[in-house]
């Protein structure tokens, strides 16, 4: 299915979200954003949902607080209760207060790496994966904007055009894409 | 776009613009290594190299070769492993409860601090492993199965909740600081000219490209992050100190040690993030980002722990006496007017009276002596841990076994080596890095930045 997405580059951050904020007041769908730094504020106007990566670091630092506990509780506790001064371990709850710092460094541990791979993964910024920015310059002074003519059925080309020209752009780029 | 009152000095002087700040950030990385670094990169790697010299020869001798005896069973390699895991504090500090507290300037800083809390904990990490004396079977420590039945490590052991806390902590800050590093390879592969430098630096940032999500994303991650570390960079020194805290010795079971060691952590690791700072922000032009304000920040930091630090001394001292417990008294007046009293009272200047110089205002913003404080602080906390370990155990309680520790040249060795390696890992990191977290730094220019709190603007609601 062939495309045609258009590149609306911007000189500055609150320039390209001003002239976000018309567009989608327009009707057009921005597909994507390209900056240097987060840019505030832009994700609730071209519909960029908040992540959930925070349920999943509590999840991941429920497991290792989980396998934390079972393991210590199995180790020092069933497999060799070990006798410290006449003092075997027979219950977990005795030994608790011991069991506390490693619960909870490890807690941490699962919680930072699993989020910090899920991170990795959801955005595919994986070691050798190739550039998807439009143009080198948004990792250093640039915004752009990606807009898709498939995802703007209503809006002829013309129309945007007109549209983005009121915006004070910097530079505008087409591409055909198949 | 976040604004601060107009009072609260710029963060970032000159009027610098978003593409000034990567030039300003990648050109040191870009252009060719000035005549200095080589000279410094030289000095130590041979200093390095003699410290991987001497470890290699304990690993073949055996610790014997450190003077230790039987009174004296720890040493400067305890000593050492504290004072550079100390060092390593500051680093997630400043990354991390200072991003939980919203201080906007630790976006200058918090690059090279993490690098440096790297890099020292990779330098304390050695300590306990050579202590082993065989490095080969150092996954001991590690619960694994075995062919020999039920047999584990002891979980009750504060030695074992170390292994636990600082490969915790090594780990953790690492992800932290090589996912504020991505964005910033990002921007150095995107300008990039060379074919070399293009692929490396595009194997380093792992395709990033800057997407809303993404950054949505970041943004979550780098905030749950914080929230995992700041209790992280507290119980690791705590465990640190249960070490000590939690054995019979008089001097060393204390109960305020792990708050007193986290302070004296903290005072440490900005003590030696400034003496760093001070000459990376001249040698690579980086006047403009790393200015007075952030010393003089920093310097406050330095005074209110050394203060906590200050106070634990005499709380301790206090103790001792009001314990009633003659052999706990002992330990203290033998630490203040036995063979040790020099090293307690190079402490306690170092520690207690040069960080109150910093009430001074004209002082604390002054770089050459921020520098010189930094140094004193730094020799000041090696003999901290120094006067708690040898001063405590080596008049036990037998006097026909009271005893002294000379330092092999070993430990002289191992010890100077490490202060090499490390700085071999932080000049290649200040050459191959960027040292300043760039793209974050933009994102406060609007609101902290000189051109733009002075312009008539800046006032004016968006």
């Amino acid at each position: 299915m062939s495309d045609k997405v258009i590149y609306v580059m911007y000189d500055d951050d609150e320039a390209l979200k001003d002239s976000a904020k018309k567009l989608v007041s327009k009707g057009v769908k921005i597909s994507e954003v390209f900056s240097p730094f987060p840019i505030h504020g832009i994700d609730p106007i071209i519909g960029v949902k908040n992540t959930r990566l925070g349920i999943m670091a509590f999840l991941y630092g429920l497991t290792g607080l989980t396998v934390a506990t079972l393991g210590m509780r199995f180790f020092m506790v069933t497999d060799w209760p070990m006798n410290i001064g006449g003092k075997p371990n027979f219950s977990y709850l005795d030994n608790m207060l011991a069991f506390v710092p490693i619960s909870f460094e490890f807690t941490v541990l699962c919680a930072a790496h699993g989020m910090a791979i899920t991170y990795l993964l959801r955005n595919k910024t994986l070691p050798g994966m190739p550039a998807q920015n439009p143009d080198p310059r948004t990792t250093d002074d640039k915004f752009v904007m990606e807009i898709r003519l498939n995802e703007n059925h209503g809006i002829s080309e013309a129309d945007l055009d007109e549209m983005l020209k009121e915006t004070g752009f910097f530079e505008l780029d087409k591409k055909e894409i198949n | 776009m976040q604004k601060e009152a107009a009072i609260r000095e710029p963060l970032i002087l000159g009027h610098k613009t978003y593409h000034d700040i990567t030039e300003d950030v990648c050109r040191p990385i870009e252009d060719k290594a000035p005549k200095m670094w080589y000279t410094l990169f030289g000095i130590a790697l041979i200093i390095g190299l003699y410290g991987v010299g001497s470890i290699l020869y304990l690993l073949g001798t055996g610790i014997g070769v450190w003077g230790l005896n039987k009174t004296i069973g720890w040493a400067w390699d305890i000593t050492n492993f504290v004072w550079w895991v100390g060092i390593g504090h500051a680093g997630t500090l400043i990354s991390a409860v200072l991003l939980l507290f919203r201080q906007k300037w630790r976006m200058a800083i918090n690059r090279s601090a993490e690098a440096m809390t790297i890099f020292a904990v990779f330098m304390a990490g050695l300590f306990p492993l050579i202590h082993m004396g065989r490095l080969w079977v150092g996954y001991w420590v590690l619960p694994l199965p075995n062919q020999f039945g039920s047999l584990w490590v002891n979980f009750n052991s504060p030695l074992l909740w170390d292994v636990f806390a600082i490969s915790t902590y090594l780990s953790v800050s690492l992800v932290f600081w090589y996912i504020g590093l991505i964005p910033d390879f990002a921007t150095i592969r995107d300008r990039a000219k060379k074919p070399l430098s293009k692929k490396m630096y595009s194997i380093l940032a792992f395709g990033w490209s800057g997407r809303a999500k993404h950054w949505n994303r970041f943004e979550l991650v780098s905030l749950v992050l914080a929230g995992l570390a700041t209790p992280l960079v507290f119980s690791v020194h705590s465990i640190v100190s249960f070490d000590f805290a939690t054995s019979v010795i008089p001097g060393w079971h204390t109960t305020i040690f792990p708050p007193y060691f986290v302070a004296g952590a903290v005072f440490s690791g900005f003590a030696m993030v400034q003496t760093l700072l001070l000459v990376m922000r001249k040698a690579m032009g980086l006047e403009a980002y790393i200015h007075t304000k952030h010393v003089e920040y920093m310097n406050i930091v330095i005074m209110v722990t050394g203060s906590i630090v200050g106070t634990a001394y005499i709380t301790e001292l206090f103790i001792s006496w009001y314990s009633g417990v003659e052999y706990e008294s002992y330990a203290f007046i033998n630490r203040a007017t036995g063979p040790y009293w020099w090293a307690y009272w190079s402490m306690m200047t170092c520690n207690v009276i040069s960080p109150q110089l910093m009430w001074i205002p004209k002082l604390r913003r002054s770089l050459l002596f921020t520098f010189f404080i930094s140094i004193v602080v730094n020799i000041g906390m090696w003999f901290e841990r120094y006067v708690i370990i040898v001063t405590s155990i080596h008049r036990d309680y037998i006097p026909a076994a009271w005893s002294m520790h000379f330092p092999s040249h070993i430990d002289i060795g191992v010890y100077v080596g490490t202060i090499g390696l490390f700085f071999v890992f932080f000049l290649l990191f200040a050459r191959f890095f960027p040292v300043l977290a760039l793209n974050e730094v933009k994102t406060i220019l609007k609101g902290s930045g000189q051109s733009y709190k002075e312009s008539p603007d800046y006032h004016k609601h968006h």
